[in-house]
């Protein structure tokens, strides 16, 4: 078997790993719904992320470990990741093969010639990376007063094994990165010497934006699966919808586009995890390359060159992807992975200058805090955002969100969706609620948003919890927000029709919502009575249509007396039914009122937990007469509207 | 050339082993890195800081139980006949104090409104101190509207000022955390405590106010200004609140100024035409009992305002003033 039928099959069989961990990511119990396949695991197998959420939590949450394996043999192995694993480099690749179709080959070697535009995803890493480093940063920088041995030790022990290191040759420190590094270290002392509750360093994960894991998987869930599964009704027997969702289908679309053009446009240009895994991969042991003088220029090897990394000459390392095309099609036995360098010499770090590295981490650490003057996720926080269950407070839940898409995926009912910029920029994809779309509110038992997310920007919360029964019962069920009921568009309040659906759905018990009765009159309601036949009134100079007061809901009054119910009428009489007992009855001429009961609901602010199935059953379909703000949101004090 | 086995450079045997050292150090630092931040259980719900250590009690014990009242239209002569009575600021302030005037700068509002503590009263109760032998006083409040606006606005700033004190402004690093011991409303919520903490003695100064919600804002609702956070959430609960301000709260002596009093439109006010001149001052170390005859200025007893009751049940205070003598101080 060649090395690139291996590679194949490899490719073939995460893109079908993948594809099958989007379709079972549907709650239920049988083998193809979500029960325990591990649908998280190559976001978690992503390094990018990984080391994302290390610099913005300083910790590494559960399966995100799985990150360190890919790096630590990228370290040894190259870029295999890319031209193995990568489900959306796959996707491209196949695009580009598509695309080749037609071309003579010296076209499509001219598409795989290295571009100067190939340092654009190292500065999209390095600016995505900075904008997280800041609670790394900031932990490192407090521990020197909080654990000041630790912090002093390990520095020395780095200090000093570098200096030995870098002495004896084994390793080659540049001056500027040492350099850089110091200042980065005195710098962070010194600010938190001076300010340690300043606004300097704030952390924002914005990794998810463009890695190409996040990005398939949120294309693909939030807008091929729905699309292809509609008639099929595998993953769900409801046509899903995603407000939000064109600008991600849009891009997507787009980017498998342009790899018709240029193969593995997206890897080449724009993807933040293959930079991250072109400077890993500058000491790795096997390395392609050439091997001994015997080239001859024919060019066949950058026919299909993947990386755009110029096989045929000074191959840039830190490009290959490890497709192994060039293996393939040499026809002079020159092209192998072996542990020397290219015979014709190798460039193996990345063609970036000084200028834009620094001007990239710093514009990256400069935009959070700026970013966080607009307020959105403090002070001027936008109420129509509705976190999922389990969310952790915006700050820390933006540290923490790679917009992967997996809860607007699993929700049973629909309601998560991408966010546009309603949570401002940084909450660009990010879930947000919406009860108007999907098949219910967020129900109440429910806790599969919070179970699949892999960074615990939901954090991990039990069934337990989130209803506030056993152990959770002193503190309560999780709340979300709170529902509003809009007296100048609810039927009962203002339309004097009978409704109470949304009190009728409200799953806690006793209910949130409750009613109060109250008696109105009906509009032309006033009639004079002609004559009393039995519990029949017969009025006069009337035109009723046949039984429309005969609904059940509509009641009689005569002077003083208790209402009596209605339970037919003729196109000039009433019948009532026998009770309450009216101790007079209405003579000829004299008036009589007809009335409407209508129950009112009020919202009890101390048992409203947010779930919006309320909202969702509003038959005001437009702007509902009960909706839900975020405002007493469980996840953030600040936002608690009643004591108690 | 066909057929020719292709010739594989050895690799420079030094270049080959520092490549070896990067590349296994990078393995074996990013697993080490990794496991060493390992976070298996993920982000606990927000428990909030541990609790911190209760605030001091500035009461003096040999001074419970008294209560001064004094009559006027100057608020200099007032406050000194009724301080004067109870044995004068010695009696209270050691030499070398550090003394914390809480005043009332909830609004920035013009001192002749009379919805804040007059900077008149200010001025004099700071040169007792001082001449008392306190080595610092202190103004702080934590205002409703702009804090620098109202000191500035209400007059209590310039006036500390000029008399030798210093203004204190709620920033954010001087509140923390805190739990009141046997509350059940104040608990890990953000209160103005670093002040506190550095002074000897806290004094209360608040002028006589209607307010529609408690019924009055005395001395004891004077601690209000104490809380930070979203504190409007506590007048669901204002008369525990309350209650809970004055355990939070023990003063070495509390100014009830109601020279002029807020009778209606509290306690904001916003018109001469809100206020009355009722010429009374009222010094005391029983909060309870000052506040008892402070109602009695709005023409409101102790039954309209619950919260005295509920203080007097928490053992604060008695609402019974006058089993405790005060003194007419003219």
């Amino acid at each position: 078997m060649s090395i690139i039928t291996a590679r194949r099959i490899s490719q073939i069989f995460f893109v079908l790993l993948f594809v099958w961990f989007c379709v079972v990511a549907s709650l239920g119990e049988r083998w193809w719904q979500l029960r325990g396949w591990p649908v998280n695991w190559l976001l978690q197998l992503d390094p990018f992320h990984a080391l994302g959420i290390w610099l913005a939590t300083h910790t590494l949450y559960k399966g995100m470990l799985w990150g360190v394996l890919t790096l630590a043999l990228t370290f040894v192995l190259g870029r295999f990741f890319c031209g193995w694993i990568c489900p959306f480099g796959a996707l491209q690749q196949f695009m580009g093969v598509l695309g080749k179709h037609g071309l003579k080959p010296a076209q499509r070697i001219a598409r795989n010639r290295p571009h100067a535009g190939q340092r654009v995803k190292y500065w999209l890493f390095l600016f995505l990376l900075a904008m997280a480093a800041a609670d790394l940063i900031h932990f490192l920088c407090s521990s020197a007063s909080h654990t000041p041995l630790l912090f002093w030790g390990g520095l020395a022990a780095a200090v000093v094994g570098f200096v030995v290191l870098h002495v004896s040759q084994w390793i080659n420190v540049r001056r500027d990165v040492a350099l850089a590094a110091v200042a980065l270290l005195a710098g962070g002392l010194l600010l938190e010497w001076m300010a340690p509750q300043g606004r300097w360093l704030a952390a924002s994960l914005q990794t998810g934006l463009l890695d190409p894991i996040a990005l398939m998987h949120r294309s693909v869930n939030l807008v091929v699966v729905p699309l292809v599964d509609a008639p099929l009704k595998i993953t769900s027997a409801l046509p899903r919808t995603y407000p939000g969702s064109f600008l991600i289908g849009a891009l997507f679309l787009l980017f498998l586009l342009l790899s018709l053009r240029m193969p593995r446009f997206y890897c080449r240009f724009v993807c933040p995890l293959g930079a991250l895994l072109g400077l890993c991969s500058r000491w790795s042991l096997w390395r392609i390359g050439q091997a001994g003088d015997a080239c001859t220029h024919c060019l066949r090897c950058e026919r299909d060159c993947e990386g755009a990394c110029a096989p045929a000459e000074t191959i840039r390392i830190s490009e290959c992807v490890l497709c192994l095309n060039c293996l393939d099609r040499c026809g002079h036995d020159v092209m192998g992975y072996h542990l020397a360098p290219s015979a014709a010499g190798e460039s193996d770090s990345p063609d970036l200058s000084r200028r834009q590295v620094v001007v990239s981490l710093a514009a990256g650490l400069m935009a959070v805090p700026v970013l966080r003057l607009d307020g959105a996720a403090g002070a001027d926080w936008n109420p129509s955002v509705i976190r999922p269950p389990g969310a952790l407070s915006e700050e820390a839940f933006l540290a923490r969100c790679i917009k992967c898409g997996q809860c607007m995926r699993v929700c049973p009912t629909n309601v998560i969706h991408p966010a546009g910029l309603q949570s401002g920029l940084e909450g660009l994809w990010t879930p947000m609620l919406n009860f108007r779309v999907g098949s219910s509110g967020c129900q109440h038992n429910c806790v599969a948003c919070s179970f699949v997310c892999s960074t615990a920007a939901l954090r991990p919360i039990s069934v337990d919890e989130r209803m506030g029964r056993g152990e959770f019962a002193a503190s309560g069920p999780l709340r979300i927000g709170m529902a509003f009921v809009d007296r100048g568009r609810c039927l009962p309040w203002a339309m004097d029709t009978p409704c109470i659906v949304c009190q009728e759905n409200c799953p806690v018990s006793p209910k949130a919502i409750f009613t109060r009765d109250e008696f109105r009159p009906v509009r032309d309601g006033l009639h004079l009575v002609r004559a009393v036949e039995g519990y029949t009134l017969v009025l006069q100079r009337t035109a009723l249509r046949q039984d429309q007061y005969a609904t059940g809901d509509y009641f009689c009054r005569y002077a003083d007396g208790r209402p009596r119910p209605i339970v037919a009428n003729g196109d000039d009489s009433l019948t009532l039914g026998p009770l309450p007992v009216w101790s007079r009855l209405p003579g000829p001429g004299q008036p009589i009122e007809l009335l409407i009961r209508l129950q009112r609901p009020y919202v009890d602010p101390t048992r409203c937990i947010g779930c919006g199935v309320c909202e969702h059953e509003c038959p005001v379909q437009g702007l509902r007469a009960i909706r839900v703000t975020a405002e007493n949101e469980s996840r953030n004090p600040y936002h608690r509207l009643v004591l108690a | 050339m066909p057929g020719e086995t292709p010739h594989i450079a050895q690799p420079s045997r030094r270049a080959f082993l520092r490549r070896l050292t990067c590349s296994l150090m990078g393995a074996l630092g990013t697993g080490a890195l990794g496991l060493a931040f390992w976070d298996r259980r993920g982000p606990l719900p927000t428990v909030g800081a541990q609790a911190a250590d209760p605030l001091p009690d500035f009461r003096l014990p040999e001074k419970a139980g008294q209560l001064s009242i004094g009559h006027g239209a100057d608020r200099g002569q007032t406050l000194a006949a009724a301080v004067h009575a109870l044995g004068g600021m010695e009696a209270f302030i050691r030499p070398g104090d550090r003394v914390l005037l809480k005043v009332n700068a909830a609004f920035a509002t013009p001192p002749m409104l009379g919805a804040t503590t007059h900077p008149d009263l200010v001025t004099h109760m700071i040169r007792l101190c001082l001449q008392a032998g306190a080595a610092r006083v202190d103004v702080t409040d934590n205002p409703i509207n702009d804090p620098a606006s109202c000191f500035e606005l209400s007059g209590i700033g310039p006036a500390a000022r000029r008399a030798g004190a210093r203004v204190v402004l709620p920033t954010e690093d001087r509140f923390e955390s805190y739990s009141l011991a046997g509350g059940r409303l104040i608990t890990r919520w953000p209160v103005l405590t670093q002040p506190l903490r550095e002074a000897d003695k806290l004094i209360g100064l608040a002028p006589v106010k209607d307010h529609h919600r408690s019924g009055a804002s005395l001395t004891m609702k004077n601690w209000y200004g104490l809380l930070g956070g979203r504190r409007n959430i506590f007048h669901q609960q204002i008369h525990a609140i309350i209650t809970e301000l004055a355990m939070l709260a023990r003063p070495t002596l509390v100014i009830l100024d109601g020279t002029t009093s807020m009778m209606t439109n509290g306690p904001t006010g916003g018109s001469l035409n809100d206020l009355k001149e009722t010429h009374t001052m009222i010094v005391g170390t029983d909060p309870v009992a000052v506040d008892s005859i402070g109602a009695g200025l709005l023409g409101r007893s102790v039954e309209d305002l619950p919260y005295l009751r509920m203080a007097a049940e928490a053992g604060l205070g008695t609402v019974e003033y006058r089993s405790l003598d005060p003194v007419e101080s003219g």
